[in-house]
């Protein structure tokens, strides 16, 4: 074997998450009235494509998750050496964006580097000039033909995208049309609908049976199949650019800022993500136990997260993360690479967010459940004599849990943000982690700079607004579907 | 009212309590004093005598909760969490690792954290607020449509990015103001205009939204379609009615936040090199000064306490139903 797999503990909690939500899906899909509210949000385009933005920034966090380390090819006395540094799936497909890297800053799509260089010419002249960059448009002789190949390489690489982006909707079509309609199967009901246009009506007698069922749900085809066309183009202009160029330019010590960005979402994903694992339980049990429980357990309970919440959350953050570096740098003997060092932090830093963000979906639970104990339906349980462990479990939390998940989805994009102010401030992830935040931090001192060196922070920003729009966007149609306080006429959709 | 004011402030004692035994945890337990003197010391410089040398410049030299060594009152007193966390509840915060006041330097700092901090919050209130009545008016219009639509755009966008797009567009740019700097007196305008704006915006749109929520919440209630019914102009309805009866959960949100005025905002001071609070809690957490941190953390637990009171005695203000005893 010529890798070892490695895996860190954030890994290992995203894989957990990720079985949770797995399993949590399958649960949903055998219960009808919970795939219920599931359907509107998938009736609402929006949500829908911006599931699809999530998705695919899903799929590059998650094949940054699996982590290896590849072995050396010299072998100590017949045993394989690993390498110390630990690579994920995405750095091999990327390989080229992680190992071409220039001497310094370049700017997108540019072929000389972004500071002037003494050279020597044959006659042993000095000409101080801006030089070539070592990878960058490296094939093409003459700098005046960037345009044009940048052009062409765009175009062919829009038409490859496009192409792809067709042939994956006819692949979900085709998967979708012999079985019965499931909720997922995205781009295939785009296929449909871009048939139905052809066809000149958008509502005449439906082409299969699967395709009605989609339209009797409403699914709003043709916003998806659009998005998937227009991503797909995207992705393909630019990663037929990559394969020359610096897309987004090049950072400080020479790296693609394209490769750096798309590493940024692993870290993003994973503190709006595994510090759910904190807050949930925390919020849960401590939430319905006050409100069902009272008495002492209250109090306490209550006194607990008064105590956490009065403390302003940025200086409790930076407390605990003060503290947790002091730790990590007394007990070097804990890690065996710096990639595990760094990720401890990246966990450690998940594991304080959480600890101080739990109180606010505890205190919404705690009053939901004062509310629900007094409903007749528990007043029944309890009359029935009923375990206070069997109530909360069957008839409290299920009737807590569009609470718990609008909270969730909702407070996804906040911590994202939050990743990046923390990172400025000092309390954020460590420095060698590539975070949105660390990307930020390095770029912004170089603003001053003439001609300015304004990509890496535009690509920091840009990337975090596209994650943080289509989260506020997915979280606003499921607060919208599962809030029991709107009035709803479709219910029965 | 007073004895409910009483009570309240009575109650406040057990939290600052439990607030204080955490950061005292936080801090001196999870890392023992010697581990902070290594870190501080670094690593070159480590030896036995410099640790116990920097223990007894900074008072660390003594037991954690307990004194055996000292009599009476002594076993007590004589101990770090007696000295460096018990002496704030008197606003004693002792001295910072560079040897200065902390309760002077809270003081001194205070007003250019205020200059920026509260007309941010005035502007900002005046701004969401109206902004919010305007979706509400247009609702279900394709102005509010877009009003929501440019809320959710702004909500995006990190914090970050205003101000270091604002610093770029309007210092660098346009030349309007200087790019960081303080004065006090009027002369500071220059200085604090554009932090000013820039907190406004920053938070235009999850504030906006919100009040939107709250005014459209109100307006799907009886007495509006009465006071409509009587021949009302919308806008009479809005400003008459919707927004007296949404005061409450205005409040709610609103006035917890005015004593943290005083601690200003970590980002945007030490972004524009604001001698405030929040720039000092900034230069504290990277130079790792302990004592400042646990200071500022205690202040700001105690100044949310007191938002807190000021939120209920302000119920009893725009709501004549509401009774505090």
């Amino acid at each position: 074997m010529n890798f070892t797999p490695v895996i860190l503990w954030s890994d290992a909690l995203v894989f957990l998450l990720l079985a949770a939500c797995l399993a949590g899906a399958w649960y949903i899909r055998q219960h009808e009235h919970l795939l219920l509210p599931w359907r509107r949000v998938a009736q609402n385009a929006t949500a829908l494509v911006s599931l699809l933005v999530l998705a695919l920034f899903l799929v590059v966090g998650l094949l940054d998750t699996l982590h290896y380390r590849a072995a050396l090819p010299e072998r100590n006395g017949g045993a394989t050496v690993y390498s110390p540094e630990v690579l994920s799936v995405f750095d091999k497909l990327v390989e080229p964006l992680r190992v071409q890297t220039e001497k310094t800053y370049s700017a997108p799509l540019a072929l000389t580097l972004y500071a002037k260089e003494s050279t020597s010419d044959a006659q042993g002249r000095v000409l101080r000039d801006y030089p070539r960059l070592k990878f960058g448009g490296a094939h093409l002789a003459d700098e005046a033909q960037r345009d044009g190949d940048v052009a062409w390489r765009g175009f062919k690489g829009a038409l490859a995208g496009l192409l792809a982006g067709l042939l994956v909707v006819l692949a979900g079509a085709w998967l979708l049309l012999p079985s019965p309609a499931s909720g997922r199967g995205i781009e295939g009901e785009g296929s449909q609908s871009k048939q139905k246009k052809r066809e000149g009506s958008l509502c005449s007698t439906p082409l299969s049976p699967t395709l009605s069922r989609l339209r009797e749900r409403g699914l709003p085809l043709r916003a998806l199949l659009i998005a998937t066309l227009i991503i797909a183009t995207l992705i393909g202009i630019t990663f037929n650019l990559a394969t020359a160029y610096h897309v987004l330019g090049t950072d400080k010590v020479g790296q693609d800022v394209l490769y750096l960005s798309l590493k940024s979402i692993r870290t993003g994903l994973i503190i709006g993500t595994v510090t759910t694992l904190v807050t949930l339980p925390l919020a849960l049990l401590l939430g319905i136990a006050a409100g069902y429980l009272r008495g002492w357990v209250d109090d306490v309970i209550q006194y607990v997260y008064t105590v956490l919440s009065s403390i302003p959350s940025v200086l409790l953050i930076a407390a605990a993360v003060l503290m947790m570096q002091v730790t990590i740098e007394t007990h070097p003997h804990w890690f065996d690479t710096a990639a595990s060092r760094a990720d401890l932090r990246l966990v450690f830093l998940c594991l304080i967010l959480g600890m101080t963000s739990w109180t606010g979906l505890c205190r919404l639970l705690r009053g939901e459940t004062l509310k629900l104990r007094e409903l007749e339906y528990i007043q029944a349980a309890q009359a029935f004599g009923v375990s206070s462990f069997r109530i909360l479990t069957r008839h409290i939390v299920p009737n807590v849990m569009h609470i718990i998940l609008i909270a969730l989805v909702m407070d996804f994009s906040g911590l994202v943000l939050a990743e990046a102010v923390l990172s400025y401030v000092g309390v954020g992830v460590d420095p060698s982690t590539i975070s949105f935040g660390t990307m930020i931090n390095a770029a912004r001192l170089e603003m001053g700079r003439e001609p300015m060196v304004w990509w890496a922070l535009a690509a920091a920003f840009g990337f975090m607004l596209a994650l943080v729009l289509a989260a506020n966007l997915f979280a606003d149609a499921v607060r919208d579907a599962f809030d029991p306080r709107l009035n709803r006429t479709e219910a029965n959709a | 009212m007073l004895a409910y004011l009483l009570r309240r402030i009575l109650y406040a004692v057990p939290i600052l309590i439990g607030v204080n035994l955490l950061t005292f945890a936080l801090f001196f337990v999870v890392n023992t004093p010697e581990d902070m003197a290594r870190m501080q010391l670094g690593i070159k410089r480590v030896t036995p005598e410099a640790i116990e040398k920097w223990k007894q410049q900074h008072g660390y030299d003594k037991p954690l909760l307990l004194n055996g060594a000292a009599s009476g009152a002594g076993k007590v007193t004589d101990t770090i969490f007696w000295q460096k966390s018990a002496s704030m509840f008197v606003l004693d915060f002792g001295y910072s690792d560079d040897g200065r006041n902390i309760s002077r330097e809270i003081q001194t700092r205070m007003m250019p954290s205020l200059a920026i901090a509260l007309p941010t919050f005035l502007v900002g209130l005046v701004v969401y607020v109206s902004f919010a009545l305007l979706m509400t008016l247009f609702r279900a219009t394709a102005l509010d449509i877009a009003g929501v639509a440019l809320c959710v755009l702004l909500m995006s966008v990190s914090g970050l990015f205003y101000i270091i797009g604002g610093q770029f567009v309007v210092s660098k740019l346009w030349h309007l103001v200087p790019i960081s700097g303080y004065d006090g007196g009027l002369g500071g305008f220059k200085f604090v205009a554009l932090p000013i704006v820039i907190g406004v915006v920053g938070s235009v749109g999850s504030s906006s939204r919100w009040y939107r929520t709250i005014f459209l919440e109100e307006i799907g209630k009886d007495y509006v379609r009465t006071a409509r019914a009587k021949g009302l102009s919308e806008l009479r309805v809005l400003f008459r009615h919707v927004l007296k009866n949404a005061m409450i959960p205005i409040l709610t949100g609103v006035v917890v936040v005015i004593p943290l005025l005083f601690m200003g905002s970590l980002l945007t001071e030490s972004f524009f090199g604001i001698p405030g609070l929040g720039s000092y809690t900034i230069d504290a957490i990277n130079a790792q000064d302990f004592s400042v941190v646990r200071a500022m953390v205690f202040l700001g637990s105690l100044l949310y306490i007191v938002g807190l009171i000021l939120t209920d005695i302000s119920y009893t203000m725009v709501d004549p139903r509401v009774r505090l005893s």
